[in-house]
């Protein structure tokens, strides 16, 4: 099986020149396919204005809550005035956004629609069609998020103050949050292919996530034994520390360091992505005509 | 039903259709059908234990930061967890399923054979589809808050009937809301994302509503009742409001229910269905 999957040709090892056509093919495949996504959700402005909408309770019912709690412990609590949760919320909606990705219950139905099979033989990796196809819905949320922020900025007034290094920071963080999370759930997906009870499974992992990640509340806030298991976890990576890293003043090397944990999870999410799903796909059959 | 003479027919005398006989069916048909699926209830009892366990971890985060929250303790504010997961039970089998199937058969134009039945419409489209899994949600909302009015020294009996008075009433009101919303789906047909936003705004629920800055307040009070629905019965279990307030809120409820009326019958009016 390992032989087969390697793309050089026994005879001739490919020249430099196809490499780099190779890199642009796959660019161009990327370009592509972001494009579809944002004509195609564009289309759906108003669906995704509605989802968008009902997304915003969420972070309003947290920003709620904390800030009458720091008010009762005289202004702040755990660093966090109001205005600084406002920021970290109204931050938080984009972050969410970022976070959106192909659900892992998607691969039920792509099974039994059979659309993994004509996935099967494209020549190139189902995940990339995912992660160029979400990249290009990020945009309209991104668009869409926008006036959202206005709004909420007006009504639940942010504090906040950040220098280029944390901008620029951001601007990464929510790319790799995007990256992770999306091989995370790719791998998750993939559990499907050995068994169609995973209901439960997902779950469990999204709970995890959302009490683990700083979705829930900015992990500064909660206890040290906590912390000491999200260290260990990829879900700061994928949601708190985008926001922290433009809300929260992180040094210098705390950004840097954060960012290397993303890389790390990164690597760790691609390398099990691939092995699971070598594994997974031998376990797929199809029925057709 | 039993002293129909054969000769009438069902058709003619739609009176003769009894509506209490007409809700057992209906309820004892989605009753069978969801029971042959027994694995889902241990899944939905999985679901609603760690929803469950979710709260109680989010509440204890927020009393390591403060004593009360806007003057509620911590067993008080299990009350409202209580009562959220229990009516959140309910929305969720007896609700929500069968909107959603009205909004489809609107969207559809299949709603002609509801409506040519002889039975008051509403009633039927009200009770077509009820999941029972989620009712796990009412036995387990009900037992928190059992166990947290034994913790809770304000909470008295007549406390605890004027609070199974207001969820009943609040039930009602979500009912409404409901329906109102899914009527809309008469002139405006894509609804689908209204159970996403309600769902969305439901969560507000878990905490009272008098934390939240008064025009949300107004919001949750008028737009979507959580005040009235959840906050209220909690407020009464704890001695917070008494046969006053659960008083206004029954005329509310009945307001409400006569509006609901009043404008699904418009909405049907306005039905144009889908055959040629």
């Amino acid at each position: 099986m390992s032989s087969t999957d390697t793309t050089a040709p026994p005879a001739t090892s490919p020249p430099p020149l196809q490499r780099v056509g190779r890199l642009r093919q796959m660019a161009d495949f990327y370009a592509t396919v972001s494009r579809t996504a944002v004509q195609e959700q564009f289309q759906y402005r108003a669906a995704n204005y509605m989802y968008m909408i009902g997304m915003v309770v969420e972070p309003v019912i947290y920003l709620v809550v904390w800030s009458v709690v720091a008010e009762a412990s005289g202004g702040s609590v755990g660093g966090y005035t109001p205005g600084g949760f406002a920021a970290y919320y109204i931050v938080w909606m984009l972050v969410r956004n970022m976070n959106i990705v192909f659900t892992p219950y998607g691969w039920e139905f792509r099974i039994r629609e059979g659309q993994l099979s004509g996935m099967l033989v494209r020549p190139i990796h189902p995940l990339h069609y995912d992660l160029a196809y979400f990249a290009g819905w990020k945009v309209i949320a991104v668009l869409l998020w926008i006036p959202i922020a206005v709004v909420l900025a007006l009504l639940f007034p942010p504090e906040l103050s950040v220098n280029l290094a944390q901008v620029a920071t951001f601007f990464v963080a929510i790319w790799g949050a995007y990256v992770i999370r999306t091989l995370l759930l790719f791998v998750l997906g993939m559990v499907t292919l050995w068994t169609t009870r995973v209901a439960a499974l997902f779950e469990l992992y999204f709970t995890a996530e959302l009490l683990l990640s700083g979705r829930l509340v900015p992990l500064d806030l909660m206890p040290d034994w906590v912390l000491l298991w999200v260290d260990w976890l990829p879900f700061r990576s994928t949601f708190g520390f985008p926001i922290e890293a433009l809300v929260s003043n992180l040094s210098g090397p705390e950004l840097v360091r954060g960012l290397v944990a993303q890389l790390v999870w990164i690597a760790v999410g691609w390398a099990l992505a691939m092995v699971v799903w070598k594994r997974a796909i031998r376990r797929y059959s199809a029925v057709g005509n | 039903m039993t002293t129909t003479p054969p000769s009438t027919h069902g058709l003619a005398r739609p009176e003769q259709v009894r509506r209490r006989d007409v809700v057992r069916t209906l309820v004892g048909v989605s009753a069978l059908n969801e029971l042959q699926y027994r694995v889902n209830f241990f899944l939905q009892l999985f679901q609603s234990l760690v929803a469950l366990a979710t709260a109680i971890a989010v509440v204890a985060l927020v009393f390591l930061y403060t004593p009360t929250l806007g003057g509620w303790e911590p067993w008080e504010l299990m009350v409202v967890v209580g009562v959220h997961t229990a009516l959140g039970g309910v929305i969720r089998s007896v609700i929500q399923p069968s909107m959603q199937l009205l909004m489809e058969d609107i969207r559809e134009g299949k709603l002609d054979f509801a409506l040519t039945k002889p039975v008051d419409a509403q009633l039927l489209v009200s009770l077509r589809r009820i999941t029972v899994w989620p009712l796990v949600d009412v036995v387990v909302g009900f037992g928190v808050v059992v166990v947290a009015s034994t913790r809770i020294d304000s909470a008295t009996v007549p406390g605890a009937l004027l609070a199974l008075v207001a969820v009943l009433l609040g039930a009602v009101m979500i009912y409404c809301l409901w329906l109102v919303i899914t009527t809309g789906a008469f002139w405006i047909v894509r609804m689908e994302h209204v159970a996403e936003l309600f769902n969305g705004l439901y969560q507000a629920g878990r905490w009272p509503i008098g934390l939240f800055p008064g025009w949300l307040r107004l919001l949750f009070t008028v737009l979507v009742p959580l005040a009235l629905a959840v906050t209220l019965p909690s407020e009464a279990l704890t001695g917070r409001a008494g046969l006053l307030a659960v008083g206004g809120a029954t005329l509310f409820t009945a307001a409400l229910v006569a509006f609901t009326r009043w404008f699904w019958r418009l909405g049907v009016k306005s039905y144009a269905g889908a055959s040629a």
